[in-house]
């Protein structure tokens, strides 16, 4: 029922909001968008203390990878709902309808990818996060925001294409035989050494592609920089947060199948291979940014490729991949709320701005601790999920892989403090001048968010809640690895 | 019915070809609109028993691939005044010998896959082929609009193979991605629509503001 629920309360709103006339105004549009972020985290809260019996015949249920990317998404869509009430004051123009309506339909398709365990409905879920935030990315109606919104249809759509045709492949693997009921997660688990493993192997690929491709995995990134660099910061900050997470969900269930049926020796050298290909890619582009945006897409190809490097190291990876996870949804939701203040008060987040720790004291001390903690700098919680995934490298025996990751990790940091720094401490160029200095106000609803997201992120770099650790570490064990 | 069933499948490899050789944006989308016909005929024809299943995943698909998509493809055309497809990076001709090595290298591929007893044989290749035609497509045209072809040629393609499991997948997943493909096609046509007004041109290779 809860779990239905979770599903079906943000659907119905989205769909009374956008589709009832009398919200054209903006107030109760995002007055019902507080409240059904509330009570999702509330339901979502309620699953940690009283675990819900499955849904729908067994199609919806929250195991502990579920749970911690629904966990995940609702935490980050609380943040950004409180962020809007500030946003939307400041930019007069935009639709509180739109917003809300687009946004609450994301959050519901994205409930449903979490709790999904049924292959083909996860599909389904994630095509729909792709087509809900899709309008909100093109929202200025500009000639960058459309050239972003084609290039982000057209590569998910393609990739989210390959990603039915795996799940197809899938649905052979099972053939006609009596393996359980079809595409449904824990009968695919139960007979996972009785599947075809040609089609098996087939499905894997093609769903690691077809999902890679949402979650920005390079070489399938190239959408990610535009996508987030033209959306309103605060949906890519979702889009960073969560909808990169429910990607990474996809891939991590045909993982649990493949590491069922034994051929996780198949999976790990091509996750390996992602995974360095990605860090790689975001070492090379972080170099000379000056858009924070676009940086942070960067920064996020970096870290989806950590989680798949985990996910392939496998041991104590896969626990410090799941870790990752937690702690770069977060991350990333904090960063983008804070440079969407910055580009709020001064039109643009990027190499323009210089000194901003004067004019906006809060965003600027919340930019200049997120670059220590998006690059894995103690004391926050990715230096220890970092940690454990450079560790897994070290006792698996590939001393290279550990190598690549430190330098990949270094030259990242380099690059991003370049910028951070500047537009945090840098003289302005008119001094004297502060350009809409007058106009800024870090108004309690623009700081509460990103400010509740940095103190998890720090938490976790101190202590991991015990009902957190085992649920990650049953996931991780699920995923073929070891607890820490 | 096992008959007719071939026949249709080489329908569609026909409609593939006929997509790729033609320079006219409106014979495109008739031609897409033919292809989604012949998809929604196929459930009926290979289904043992006429079932329930069978006849509404075939309206469905007729409703959606056939009328609702093609005739908004048609509107956006309209709208935006264009006409002819210019000059795309593979020429015509060139692009429909392409697809024909697409077609041989989709039977090569199919006969060296592990198939259970098939009872359709041409099932899979013409599922592949029109994968890969619609791959090409997608990648070998600039205008923005025969790109969304493209990738509604490569969904056909999918939901081809997908015939092969309808006994695995349920209807009401089936009616979803019908529903996801739709509302995708649409906003890509929204935007699309927008494209045009804002560059005078629905050439995608013009979108070139954003890179690094």
């Amino acid at each position: 029922m809860r779990l239905l629920a979770l599903c079906a309360i943000p659907l119905v709103t989205a769909l009374v909001v956008l589709g009832a006339p009398v919200f054209r105004g903006r107030r109760v549009p995002v007055v019902l968008l507080l409240v059904v972020a509330g009570a999702h985290l509330a339901l979502v809260t309620s699953l940690w203390v009283a675990p819900a019996p499955p849904a729908l015949g067994g199609w919806l249920a929250a195991d502990p990878l579920g749970l911690t990317v629904l966990t995940l998404t609702s935490v980050l869509f609380l943040a950004t709902a409180i962020y809007i009430v500030g946003y939307l004051r400041q930019e007069a123009a935009r639709s509180g309808r739109v917003f809300a309506g687009g946004l609450l339909a994301f959050l519901a398709a994205a409930s449903v990818v979490a709790l999904a365990h049924h292959l083909a409905m996860l599909w389904v879920g994630m095509e729909a996060t792709t087509l809900s935030v899709a309008p909100l990315v093109f929202l200025r109606r500009d000639r960058r925001s459309l050239e972003a919104t084609w290039k982000y249809l057209v590569v998910s759509s393609v990739g989210i294409a390959l990603a039915l045709l795996g799940t197809f492949f899938l649905a052979s693997a099972q053939g006609e035989g009596d393996l359980g009921r079809p595409l449904l997660l824990p009968d695919l688990i139960a007979h996972a050494r009785e599947l075809h493993p040609a089609w098996l192997r087939a499905a894997f690929l093609f769903l690691l592609v077809g999902f890679g491709t949402k979650m920005g995995l390079a070489p399938m990134h190239t959408w990610k920089p535009d996508t987030y660099g033209e959306a309103p910061s605060l949906v890519s900050g979702l889009m960073a947060g969560a909808l990169t997470s429910c990607a990474f969900l996809g891939v991590a269930r045909v993982s649990e199948v493949v590491v069922a049926a034994g051929l996780g020796s198949f999976a790990q050298p091509v996750l390996i291979a992602f995974g360095l290909l990605s860090l790689a890619v975001a070492a090379t582009f972080v170099i000379g940014q000056r858009d924070v945006k676009r940086l942070l897409a960067y920064s996020s190809v970096e870290h989806m490729g950590l989680l798949v490097l985990g996910l392939g190291l496998g041991g104590i990876g896969a626990y410090g991949s799941m870790l990752h996870l937690v702690n770069n949804g977060l991350a990333k939701g904090w960063m983008f709320l804070v440079t969407g203040n910055i580009a709020l008060a001064t039109g643009a987040a990027n190499s323009g701005n210089r000194g901003l720790i004067r004019t906006l004291p809060a965003s600027a001390t919340l930019l200049l601790l997120g670059l220590f903690a998006v690059t894995g700098s103690p004391p926050f919680g990715m230096f220890l999920s970092e940690f454990t995934i450079l560790r897994a490298a070290f006792d698996g025996g590939h001393p290279w892989i550990a190598a690549t990751i430190l330098v990949a990790l270094a030259v990242i940091f380099v690059g991003m403090a370049a910028l951070v720094l500047g537009i945090v401490f840098g003289e302005p160029p008119a001094p004297g001048r502060d350009p809409g200095a007058a106009a800024v106000r870090e108004s309690w609803w623009l700081v509460a968010g990103p400010v509740a997201l940095a103190a998890i992120v720090l938490m976790l770099g101190f202590y991991i809640p015990g009902p957190l650790r085992d649920v990650l570490t049953r996931a991780a064990m699920a995923l073929g690895g070891t607890a820490p | 019915m096992h008959d007719a069933a071939q026949i249709v499948l080489l329908l569609v490899v026909l409609s593939d070809l006929a997509i790729l050789g033609t320079s006219r944006l409106s014979s495109c989308i008739r031609g897409l609109a033919a292809q989604g016909f012949l998809l929604g005929l196929l459930p009926v024809l290979i289904a043992p028993q006429l079932s329930v299943h069978a006849v509404s995943l075939a309206i469905g698909t007729v409703i959606v691939k056939a009328i609702a998509l093609p005739w908004f493809l048609a509107w956006a055309i309209r709208e935006a005044a264009v006409r002819r497809e210019i000059e795309p990076i593979v020429g015509f001709i060139a692009s429909q010998l392409l697809g024909a090595l697409a077609v041989a290298l989709a039977f090569a591929i199919a006969s060296r896959l592990p198939l259970a007893a098939m009872q359709q044989p041409l099932l899979v290749p013409v599922s592949l082929a029109t994968l890969i035609i619609g791959f090409i497509v997608l990648t070998t045209r600039r205008k923005a609009l025969v790109q969304v072809v493209g990738y509604l040629i490569l969904e056909n393609g999918i939901y081809l193979f997908g015939l092969t499991q309808t006994e695995s997948v349920p209807f009401l997943i089936e009616l979803g991605v019908l529903l996801d493909i739709f509302v995708g096609v649409f906003i890509m046509g929204i935007v699309v629509f927008h494209i045009n007004r804002e560059f005078d041109s629905l050439d995608s290779t013009r979108l070139t503001e954003l890179s690094d």
